[in-house]
């Protein structure tokens, strides 16, 4: 069964005050998404990845077609029982603290008494607030607030999450850990749907992609069918390589680049051999760095598709 | 209905946190202790003025109470994003809406106790240090009556309260939400002279504008018997009965036409 099931939605805004005009922000987006993948839907800043999922999540009502969240509508409340949310740049009552907070949506949710304190212990020592949990969330930072964001998606063990900008506000630490987490809902059996913008994030996690720009579907699969595993080239970075070398590999059809005083960047076609070249650079004296199959990324992919996408218009 | 509970307990932890909230109290306690200083300066009339000023700093307080925090009840929600969170939960917008309600009027319903007790406090202090001869002629200085006049104001500021949440549903500014919903309290107190505008106009449309208005706004200075309560004048059961269930009546219009318009909204 599918875990997401969206036919045809569409959302108009009204633009302007004196003369309104009609604004696409959501174009006929039909996707599927199935259960226990991680789903990361990608695209440009405005491309309509939050309007997306308002309407996944009731917060707006779409102008046109319909979708279903584990089988059901989503105006239907008891799915919201089996399913979570983080919004983008999360915020939440100041004057209370990450465990008061947790504890009234475990509420929502029916969890009572030691259930419920547990949870939320639990839940906060995960994201890595453990020790801040009595702190007021006026004194939390951006990245602080993104976790307690987080831990309040998961308050429910949802059997579904949908993270928006999840890494968003996130020191390098904290990515790594938020990335972490996915993969362990992932395991846990758990789907992810998260929209970034951030390329690496959506590669290193994701098992299918779609690419949103200017408010409709440029491109949805999964990463091998997207960016298949082709090399096209070697990146190759020497230390200490003699001079005659270098240039015998220029002429080999290799492109030298200084990086530093003896250090080099070569930038070798599919058709060289990077074991021979290694091998003879380390007999020649020098030492190898780095060697790095150079192969399409999804970031090629978006470029492409981003570009190709033609610019939203007003009605 | 336990959805709705939750809603109006959180508001409640969030709103007695607010530190507008303990200015405002802070304020109004002080207000109430001057009134025996001012007292002090007009002979003879030391616990009138002391009445007179303490249901007035309830009023005025809690009006400020009820603007200040009730705005913030869903406009500085949907202004700060944290609704979003909250109505991805298995809650729907009307137990969301009702519950936020409930949780701010029970917090006035405590500041105005905290009040009143001070209120009572300062009258007892009255009683105890002024000679019997000073207060003959007068109701007693901790008269219970009061406490119709306290109860007047708490349900004044409940339809205050329904007033601001209303505004607030359908507009993402708590400035705004907060200048409509004392726009209405102001033109709320002029409720008899919209009625009787005919008497003091030739214009029969203006007549007919502010009769109009008179039933269409609500009525805020039905609710005042802050006069009667400090001179000890009866007040029949019968108003404070009607008065109470107009109140509860247009306080629930008020509340059922922002739920119908939560409903449908978009947050955008």
């Amino acid at each position: 069964m599918d875990a997401i099931r969206i036919e045809g939605l569409t959302k108009h805004y009204s633009v302007g005050f004196w003369r309104p005009r009609r604004y696409t922000a959501l174009d006929h987006l039909t996707l599927r998404v199935a259960e226990r993948e991680v789903f990361g839907f990608l695209g440009p800043n405005g491309a309509g990845k939050t309007t997306t999922l308002k309407l996944l999540m009731q917060l707006m009502f779409p102008s046109e077609g319909t979708a279903e969240i584990l089988g059901k509508p989503v105006g239907d409340v008891s799915v919201r029982r089996r399913i979570g949310y983080l919004p983008e740049h999360p915020y939440f009552y100041e004057n209370l603290t990450a465990e008061e907070l947790l504890s009234y949506f475990a509420s929502l949710f029916g969890y009572h008494g030691q259930e419920r304190a547990q949870r939320v212990s639990r839940l906060l020592d995960d994201v890595g607030l453990g020790a801040e949990r009595r702190f007021q969330l006026r004194k939390y930072s951006k990245g602080m607030l993104q976790r307690v964001g987080l831990a309040q998606a998961l308050i429910n063990d949802p059997e579904l999450v949908f993270l928006d900008e999840p890494m968003s506000g996130l020191d390098p630490i904290g990515r790594a850990q938020v990335r972490d987490l996915i993969l362990t809902l992932r395991d846990r059996g758990v789907t992810v749907f998260f929209s970034s913008h951030i390329l690496s994030d959506a590669e290193a996690i994701c098992s299918r992609v779609g690419i949103l720009a200017a408010g409709k579907l440029a491109a949805a699969g999964s990463l091998t069918e997207i960016v298949p595993f082709k090399i096209h080239g070697w990146d190759l970075v020497v230390g200490g390589a003699p001079q005659a070398l270098l240039d015998e590999l220029t002429g080999g059809g290799a492109t030298v680049t200084r990086i530093s005083d003896d250090r080099y960047r070569l930038l070798l076609s599919d058709a060289a051999a990077p074991d021979a070249i290694v091998g003879r650079v380390s007999a020649a004296g020098g030492t190898i760095v780095s060697l790095n199959p150079l192969r399409k990324t999804l970031e090629d992919f978006f470029m492409a598709q981003v570009g190709q996408t033609a610019a939203r218009h007003f009605d | 209905m336990r959805a709705v509970l939750l809603v109006a307990r959180h508001v409640f932890k969030d709103s007695v946190r607010d530190k507008v909230l303990y200015a405002i109290v802070a304020f109004a306690l002080v207000l109430m202790a001057t009134s025996f200083l001012i007292g002090q300066l007009t002979a003879g009339q030391d616990v009138k003025i002391i009445k007179d000023l303490g249901l007035a700093a309830m009023s005025l307080f809690g009006l400020f109470i009820a603007l200040f925090i009730g705005i913030g009840l869903v406009a500085r929600e949907i202004d700060r994003r944290s609704i979003y969170a909250v109505l991805a939960k298995p809650i729907r917008r009307h137990e969301f809406i009702v519950g936020k309600y409930l949780g701010l009027v029970a917090t006035l319903a405590i500041n105005l106790i905290v009040m009143t007790a001070a209120y009572y406090v300062v009258l007892a202090y009255m009683r105890w240090t002024l000679s019997p001869a000073a207060l003959a002629g007068q109701p007693p200085a901790t008269d219970p009556r009061l406490l119709i006049g306290v109860a007047m104001i708490g349900a004044e500021l409940a339809l205050v309260t329904a007033v601001a949440l209303f505004w607030s549903t359908f507009s993402s500014s708590a400035l705004l939400s907060a200048a409509l919903t004392a726009g209405l309290w102001i033109a709320g107190q002029f409720g008899s002279d919209l009625r009787n505008l005919g008497q003091v106009v030739k214009s029969p449309v203006a007549a007919g504008v502010g009769r109009a208005l008179y039933y269409l706004l609500p009525n805020f200075a039905a609710f005042d018997v802050k006069a009667q309560v400090v001179h000890g004048l009866p007040i029949g059961a019968a108003y404070i009965a009607t008065t109470l269930l107009y109140g509860i009546a247009y306080a629930a219009m008020l509340i059922a036409a922002a739920v119908m318009i939560f409903s449908r909204r978009d947050f955008k």
